[in-house]
C-alpha cells in the first residue's frame, strides 16, 4: 500500500503519511473505520462487544511483536512475558493485593515503561544471538517470567493471581464491567499505535531495523549501531505488551500466571506470520482474524458441538473440544496456500512459491 | 607532499597460525584513486576488514586524517567517513532501492527515536533531505527509474552500482570498493571506470581492490600489490606492471 504506480488513474492521498490509495480503497478504509467506530451501536450483544474489545489487547500484542520480529527480524518466542509484566505492574499497585489504588491512566504509561525496561533487560544479553539461538533464549525468558509470578506468592498471589483489580475511571465515569468503554479505549489506543508504527516504519529507526533484519553486517558498515537499534526494538516492542497487559488486567479485574504461557506467545507470532511479516496492514488483519477466531467463532462452534452431542446423547461429541483442531487446521491451510501471509509484497510471494522473482517489472516503479 | 588521508603503518593480522597480512604500510593520498591488487588469498579483503573495524589488527596502526581507526566498531568507522562495498554484494534485499541508499545516510541523521515515532518537523525535514540526496545519488549511478523496486530484483550489475550509491550516501572521505568489476562484461567495466573517476571528481578518495589488471592500470594513481599478505610492489601503474616480482606472483616463475 506504500508503493505508488504512475499508471494508476486517480489516487487519494491519505493523511499522516499513510500513502496514496485508489478511491475504492479509500472508501473501503472509511467504511472499516466507521464499522469500528459504531460497532457497539450496530451489535448490541455485550458478549460480542467484549470479544471484539479483547481483540484490542491481542492486536496491541501483535503490533508490538511485529516491531521485534517483523521489522527488526529478531525471533522472540517469549513475548507473552512482557504482557504478563504489564498486567502485573498494574494489578499489584491497583488492587486489594497491597491496598494500593494507583490511578489507571498514569499506570497505563508506567506499565508500558516497566515492560520496556524488561525488554532492555532481556535484549542486552541476547544481542549477539540470532535466529534459532535467540528464539531459544527468549523462549526461556517467556517460561521464567510466569514462574516468577507463580512463586512470588507473597506479592503476586501465586497461582490464584491477583483479583479485585481496579477498573478505570475517566473524569468521574466508571468503566465497571460494561465492555463498551473498554472497546473505545482500545480503538483509541490502537489508532494511536498505528500512526506511531507507520511513522517509525518510514523513519531513520525503521530503516535501521529493516537493515539489521536484511543484513546485520552490511547495516553496521552503513553506520547502523546494532546495539542501540536492537535494544530499541526490544524495548519498544515490549512497551506495547505492557500497555496491553495494563488494560487487560483492568478489564478482566483478575489475572493469574497461567494466562501468560507459551501458547499466548505462539498465537501472537502466528498472527504476524498469517498477516505477512513486517507489514502493518498484515499485522492488523492477521491479529484481528485470529482474535475473532479465538474469542468468538471457535467458542461458538464448541457450543454447537456440545449442544449437538447433548441432543444426540453422544458423550464423545458433547465433550469434544474442537477449538484447537479447527484453529490448527486453518493455520495449516493458510500456510499451504499462502505461505507469505495474507498481506505481502509480490517478490516475497514469488520466492516462497519457488517461482522466479518478477524480473524487473521495474520500469513501472517510476514516480 | 601533504599528509595521506588513509595511513596504514606496519599492519599485521594473524588468524591463529595464519598471517593474512604482514607488516603492511599503505598510504592513500587525498583525492586519489588507489588500488590494492594481488592473487586470490593475498590478504586484500583482510586489509578492508581490519580498516572498517570487523577485525582488530594484530599489530600496526590505521588512521584516517590523523585519527586512529583501530578499535572502532564498523558503524563508528562509517561515521568517521569510511564507507565500503562488499565482494559478495550485500544489499538489503527486501528494501527498496531508494531505502537502501537512505540507510547509507544513517550517520548523517540526528532525529531521535521520539522524533521518528511522532514524525516531528525535525524528522520530516531530515527525511526529505535524505530522500533528496538518495535520489540524486541514484541518478548519479543511473538507477533513478528503479527507485521503488526491491533491491533483490535488480540485475547483478545494477546491484553493484546500487551498493556504490549506498556507500556514497554520507559523502564519505574514503570509499573502499571491494572488487566492483567482478562478474562485469567489458562494456560494464568501461562504465565502471568512468564511474570511479567521477566519484573521485566528487571529492571522494577511492581505494579499490580489483583482479582486473587492465581496469586497475587504467584508473589508478597508485597501485599496491600484495602476495601472501606482504607488499611486493608499489608505485605508479606502469612501473608496477613491469615489476618482475608482480609478474611472477601473477603468472608464476619462469613465465
Amino acid at each position: 500500500m506504500e508503493r505508488s504506480h504512475s499508471f494508476d488513474r486517480r489516487r487519494v492521498r491519505l493523511p499522516l503519511g499513510f500513502g496514496d490509495v485508489s478511491p475504492l480503497q479509500a472508501a473501503g478504509l472509511v467504511a472499516v473505520i466507521a464499522l469500528f467506530a459504531f460497532f457497539p451501536l450496530i451489535d448490541r450483544n455485550a458478549g460480542h462487544i467484549s470479544a471484539v474489545a479483547d481483540a484490542g489487547y491481542f492486536l496491541l500484542l501483535v503490533f508490538g511483536l511485529n516491531i521485534v520480529v517483523g521489522f527488526a527480524g529478531l525471533l522472540d518466542l517469549g513475548y507473552a512475558a512482557f504482557f504478563a509484566i504489564g498486567a502485573y505492574t498494574y494489578a499489584m499497585v491497583a488492587s486489594t493485593q497491597f491496598n494500593l489504588h494507583f490511578n489507571f491512566w498514569p499506570m497505563l504509561f508506567m506499565s508500558a515503561c516497566v515492560a520496556a525496561l524488561f525488554g532492555l533487560i532481556l535484549g542486552a544479553p541476547t544481542l549477539r544471538l540470532r535466529g534459532d539461538y535467540l528464539a531459544i533464549v527468549t523462549l526461556g525468558f517467556g517460561e521464567i517470567v510466569p514462574q516468577v509470578f507463580l512463586n512470588l506468592d507473597k506479592y503476586t498471589g501465586g497461582p490464584n493471581g491477583i483479583s479485585n483489580v481496579d477498573q478505570p475511571v475517566f473524569f468521574g465515569y466508571h468503566f465497571g464491567f460494561n465492555p463498551i468503554p473498554y472497546y473505545y479505549l482500545y480503538v483509541v489506543v490502537i489508532l494511536i499505535a498505528i500512526v506511531l508504527l507507520n511513522n517509525l516504519k518510514r523513519s531513520r529507526l525503521g530503516r535501521a531495523w529493516m537493515a539489521i533484519r536484511e543484513d546485520e553486517l552490511a547495516a553496521t558498515h552503513m553506520g547502523v549501531n546494532p546495539v542501540t537499534t536492537k535494544l530499541l526494538a526490544f524495548a519498544m516492542g515490549a512497551s506495547f505488551a505492557g500497555l496491553a497487559g495494563c488494560i487487560y488486567a483492568a478489564k478482566l479485574t483478575l489475572i493469574s500466571p497461567d494466562e501468560f504461557n507459551f501458547s499466548v506467545s505462539v498465537t501472537i507470532l502466528s498472527a504476524i506470520v498469517l498477516g505477512g511479516m513486517g507489514s502493518l496492514l498484515g499485522a492488523f488483519i492477521g491479529g484481528l482474524l485470529l482474535a475473532l477466531l479465538n474469542f468468538m467463532v471457535l467458542p461458538q462452534i464448541t457450543n454447537w458441538t456440545h449442544a449437538l452431542g447433548a441432543a444426540l446423547h453422544n458423550d464423545a461429541i458433547q465433550n469434544a473440544d474442537l477449538h484447537y483442531i479447527i484453529y490448527g487446521l486453518i493455520l495449516v491451510l493458510v500456510m499451504l496456500f499462502r505461505p507469505e501471509g495474507l498481506i505481502s509484497n509480490a517478490s516475497r510471494r514469488a520466492e516462497l512459491h519457488h517461482a522466479q522473482p518478477a524480473e524487473s517489472a521495474a520500469a513501472a516503479g517510476t514516480e | 607532499m601533504s599528509a595521506p588521508l588513509l595511513a596504514i603503518e606496519g599492519l599485521t593480522k594473524r588468524f591463529g597460525g595464519l598471517t593474512a597480512v604482514k607488516d603492511l604500510t599503505l598510504h592513500v593520498e587525498r583525492g586519489s584513486i588507489a588500488s590494492l591488487i594481488g592473487p586470490n588469498g593475498a590478504g586484500k579483503s583482510t586489509v578492508f576488514n581490519v580498516t572498517t573495524g570487523i577485525y582488530m589488527p594484530s599489530a600496526g596502526s590505521i588512521s584516517l586524517d590523523g585519527a586512529s581507526l583501530v578499535g572502532r566498531k564498523p558503524f563508528e568507522v562509517a561515521a568517521a567517513g569510511v564507507m565500503r562495498t562488499f565482494q559478495n554484494i550485500r544489499l538489503f534485499a527486501f528494501m527498496s532501492v531508494l531505502e537502501n541508499v537512505m540507510v547509507g545516510q544513517q550517520t548523517k541523521m540526528h532525529a531521535t527515536p521520539l522524533d521518528d515515532a511522532l514524525h516531528t518537523p525535525r524528522a520530516q525535514r531530515e527525511e526529505q533531505a535524505v530522500a533528496e540526496r538518495a535520489r540524486e545519488l541514484l541518478e548519479f549511478v543511473g538507477l533513478t527509474s528503479y527507485a521503488h523496486e526491491w533491491a533483490r530484483n535488480l540485475p547483478y550489475g545494477m546491484q553493484r552500482r546500487l551498493e556504490i550509491a549506498r556507500a556514497l550516501g554520507p559523502q564519505p572521505q574514503l570509499l573502499l570498493l571491494d572488487e566492483p568489476a567482478a562478474g562485469a562484461n567489458p562494456s560494464e567495466k568501461r562504465d565502471l571506470m568512468a564511474l570511479v573517476r567521477s566519484i573521485r571528481d566528487r571529492g571522494v578518495t577511492v581505494l579499490l581492490i580489483e583482479h582486473d589488471m587492465r581496469l586497475v592500470m587504467g584508473i589508478s594513481d597508485r597501485v599496491t600489490v600484495l602476495d601472501y599478505g606482504e607488499k611486493i610492489s608499489e608505485g605508479e601503474p606502469e612501473l608496477v606492471r613491469r615489476d618482475p616480482r608482480v609478474i611472477e606472483a601473477y603468472l608464476g616463475k619462469g613465465a
